[in-house]
């Protein structure tokens, strides 16, 4: 049967068909859906867990892998950091049944903080990466991979990106096939790290690579199309589509094992060829090899290693490399786009994140940020997020700008729920170690928002669905030492603003925490929506200043032509934040 | 039609079922037999950011993306998201725009303004455009969430499927006890 299928969904289904049996994973887009995939139609027969953090989600499913089960641990790019430790040891332990890690990379950075290329992280790490380039592929390339995975002992980098994630193909899929494994044998010198073991297996990882290196020359994850010889060009992942498209009548050399590449075959390739290309998205990762290994070729001179790469960027590359005519552009290809505004993402009506950030621009707070929905505060017209690195630095990064002691103003720390058990927890404990006397505000919406809204260890449910154990935020903090640890509503200016000011003007660490749910998630929450009483609204503009997407620019203006505020009923939440700072009272309940 | 792929792009805001409608199209397009393709971003769409949504159908789709120019139907969801996008628009495509503004709250800086002139500009640079007053017609159905169906009924008129396979479709992906309600809005949007 066929089903049209985005790459993440296809991924899931992969890991169902192929006997996959754990998955674990932290939310991050582009990867986010492959773990609610397999939890809501798999469970039966997968199972499947959000953990804290990517580097918790690797080590239960090598634990998984140890014990005999089939597994896989699921990232966005930049999770990948986060479980390097991890990583790069076990690299020399090797598996027990197949083991897969999917890096879900995000060129052009559509929803990230960097578009770091994550193949070098099989190069560093001297595993397999292989890289399917659409849907069907990905499911495919799971079954390669459990099998890779076993054959060699070792895990195996699946390594997808936003398009392949995010694209919907068409996808044969067929039934479940399982593998029978032993459970956990003991093996000490395989698996433990010490000095001693650990050193008689990096010898055994080398070995591997050579042996994954003849497995790279013969098997059909790399293959060429033969075409005309004049332009050959070697590519892989979602840069085949691009190329297939741009350059019908080149040969090129499909790499569907990014790592380690088949040289003996490149060169063989590269032989009947007149013009070599590589084609590839973000670094010149198979480049760089390629030429390491004295084989002629080009690359990133004609294609960037900067934002995504798509037909047009392809075409553009060969026409300037003068091996293809301009006229294959449309004729509107060159088109000036119309002068629009820009949409930028906003937080919704009535988040409670909203409050917050009201009372600490009221109270001029310097913002070191983190990630999550609050980190849409640093857009006009709220401004007040003054960093954001990675998850969990907003933290660190108040205590050592505080303590480098060089900065005017009060540097108060932003971070959400999920991010702070994802990261924050040891920093919280490290800056209470070292004294520090920063005030630590955890938004706590009881959500994973921006990813779209998944469970974690602080909203009692798992994700299979099950009622669990919640985190006591409030008892962390206290127990790594924070002896001022304060709930606030963040629908309350006045008390949000007098415990802030309280606890900035404090010579010790503190933490505030809200205490509303997001808006969206689990459930959508609308109370009676406001209204603007225009004969009173003044269009002081203090309302707008709250960056709303329920109120905007009236028709009704005051004498200086100045727009009053009208409030849109249907999406109003009722949070009352922007009555609270109107000096006029012009803002009122609708019913009223 | 550029190697006999057709390509469809639809754009909207966050929010609007710009990812519904184009999952709709798609599937269409499978059960014709056809190789079908869709691509979006969708990290930021529930927070009322930009939405498009990239469909390509024919006997072999390579890259999921539409190149620049080649589109040969816009659907817009929004006025100024039409505007946004009307560049990608191939010669002689097929121009549909919902009569549907939808402020972002960016305006309210007073550093932006919304494009009153959209509707102008939009017909200065394809003549042919359509205009369509889905909410109106949806207001005649009696219920607002049809806008959808009825834009993809409009849209069915410009592109080569048919017309049981749409219905089939839309019986099957329509949300529970709406199938009927949704058959009507898609035949009045295709009649429009
Ligand atoms: C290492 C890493 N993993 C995952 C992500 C993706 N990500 C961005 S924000 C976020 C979670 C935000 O949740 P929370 O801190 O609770 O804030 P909210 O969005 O709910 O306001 C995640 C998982 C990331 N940026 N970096």
């Amino acid at each position: 049967m066929e089903m049209l299928l985005s790459g993440n969904e296809a991924l899931a289904r992969g890991v169902f068909e192929y006997g996959g049996e754990f998955a674990s994973a932290y939310p991050g887009t582009p990867s986010t859906e492959i773990l609610q995939v397999i939890a809501k139609f798999f469970k039966d027969d997968v199972y499947a867990e959000w953990a804290i953090n990517e580097k918790v989600a690797l080590e239960v499913a090598v634990g998984a892998s140890y014990g005999g089960a089939r597994s896989i641990a699921v990232m966005k790019h930049v999770g990948v950091n986060v479980a390097a430790d991890p990583l790069m040891s076990l690299t020399y332990t090797g598996v027990g049944a197949g083991m897969i890690i999917v890096s879900a990379d995000d060129p052009s950075l559509h929803s990230s903080q960097n578009e770091q290329d994550n193949r070098y992280y099989g190069k560093f790490a001297s595993i397999p990466v292989l890289e399917p380039s659409d849907s069907q592929e990905a499911k495919d390339f799971v079954k390669t991979s459990f099998e890779i995975s076993e054959q060699f002992d070792t895990p195996v980098f699946l390594r997808i990106t936003t398009r392949i994630s995010h694209s919907k193909g068409i996808v044969e899929i067929g039934d479940r096939e399982t593998v029978e494994h032993e459970g956990f044998e003991r093996n000490i010198t395989k698996f433990v790290m010490v000095p001693a073991y650990a050193a008689v297996r990096h010898k055994i990882v080398i070995d591997r690579l050579e042996a994954l290196k003849e497995y790279a020359e013969t098997t059909d994850l790399n293959r060429i199309e033969w075409n005309n010889k004049d332009v050959g060009i070697i590519t892989g992942s979602i840069s085949y589509q691009h190329v297939k498209e741009a350059m019908p009548d080149a040969s090129v050399l499909k790499l569907g094992m990014g790592y380690p590449l088949p040289m003996k075959k490149i060169a063989g390739f590269a032989a009947k060829v007149k013009n070599l290309f590589v084609v590839e998205e973000l670094e010149p990762f198979y480049e760089e090899q390629i030429k390491a290994a004295g084989i002629e070729v080009e690359g990133k001179k004609y294609f960037s290693n900067h934002l995504e790469l798509n037909v047009d960027r392809v075409r553009d590359g060969f026409i300037e490399a003068g091996l293809l005519d301009a006229s294959v552009k449309s004729s509107t290809a060159l088109a000036e786009p119309e002068e629009v505004l820009p949409r930028p993402p906003v937080l919704c009506s009535g988040c409670p994140h909203r409050g917050m950030m009201v009372a600490m621009k009221k109270l001029k707070l310097y913002t070191t940020g983190d990630i999550g929905c609050y980190t849409l505060g640093a857009l006009p017209p709220l401004s007040q997020i003054d960093t954001c690195l990675c998850m969990g630095a907003s933290i660190g990064h108040a205590f050592g700008i505080t303590r480098a002691g060089k900065s005017d103003g009060k540097f108060v720390s932003l971070i959400g729920d999920s991010t702070f058990l994802h990261s924050g927890i040891t920093a919280l404990a490290s800056v209470v170690y070292n004294k520090g006397n920063t005030t630590n505000i955890i938004v706590d919406n009881r959500i994973t928002a921006m990813t779209g809204g998944q469970d974690n260890p602080g909203t009692s449910r798992t994700l299979m669905g099950e009622p669990t154990n919640a985190v006591d935020l409030k008892a962390i903090c206290r127990a790594v030492g924070v002896e001022h640890v304060r709930e606030v509503d963040p629908y309350d200016l006045e008390e949000t603003i007098s415990v802030l000011k309280e606890e900035t003007e404090r010579d010790a660490c503190s933490v505030v925490i809200t205490n509303r749910p997001c808006m969206l998630f689990p459930s959508k929450i609308k109370d009676e929506p406001y209204t603007v009483i225009l004969e009173k609204c003044t269009a002081c503009g203090l309302c707008f200043g709250v960056g709303c997407p329920s109120i905007a620019a009236s028709d009704e203006k005051n004498d200086k032509g100045k727009p009053k505020a009208e409030i849109d009923p249907i999406t109003c939440t009722g949070c009352t934040i922007c009555a609270q700072v109107c000096p006029s009272g012009a803002i009122v309940p609708l019913e009223q | 039609m550029k190697n006999g792929i057709t390509n469809v792009l639809i754009v909207g805001v966050g929010g609007q079922g710009v990812l519904l409608a184009s999952e709709i199209l798609t599937e269409v397009a499978k059960v014709m037999g056809l190789d079908a393709k869709k691509s979006e971003v969708h990290g930021m769409s529930q927070r009322g950011g930009v939405v498009t949504s990239h469909i390509r159908f024919g006997e072999k789709v390579y890259s999921p993306l539409i190149p620049s120019g080649e589109s040969d139907v816009i659907l817009a969801f929004e006025l100024s998201e039409g505007l946004r996008w009307i560049h990608e628009l191939a010669e002689g495509g097929t121009f549909i725009v919902n009569d549907h503004k939808l402020v972002p709250p960016i305006t309210a800086t007073g550093k932006f303004f919304y494009p009153e002139d959209a509707i102008d500009r939009i017909k200065a640079r394809v003549p042919g455009a359509k205009l369509v007053e889905a909410t109106d017609i949806a207001r005649e159905l009696g219920n607002p969430r049809l806008v959808n169906t009825i834009l993809l009924g409009v849209m069915s008129q410009s592109i080569d499927l048919a017309e049981d396979t749409w219905l089939e479709v839309i019986k099957k992906m329509a949300p529970k006890g709406t199938a009927e309600l949704n058959r009507k809005a898609f035949l009045a949007g295709r009649s429009d």
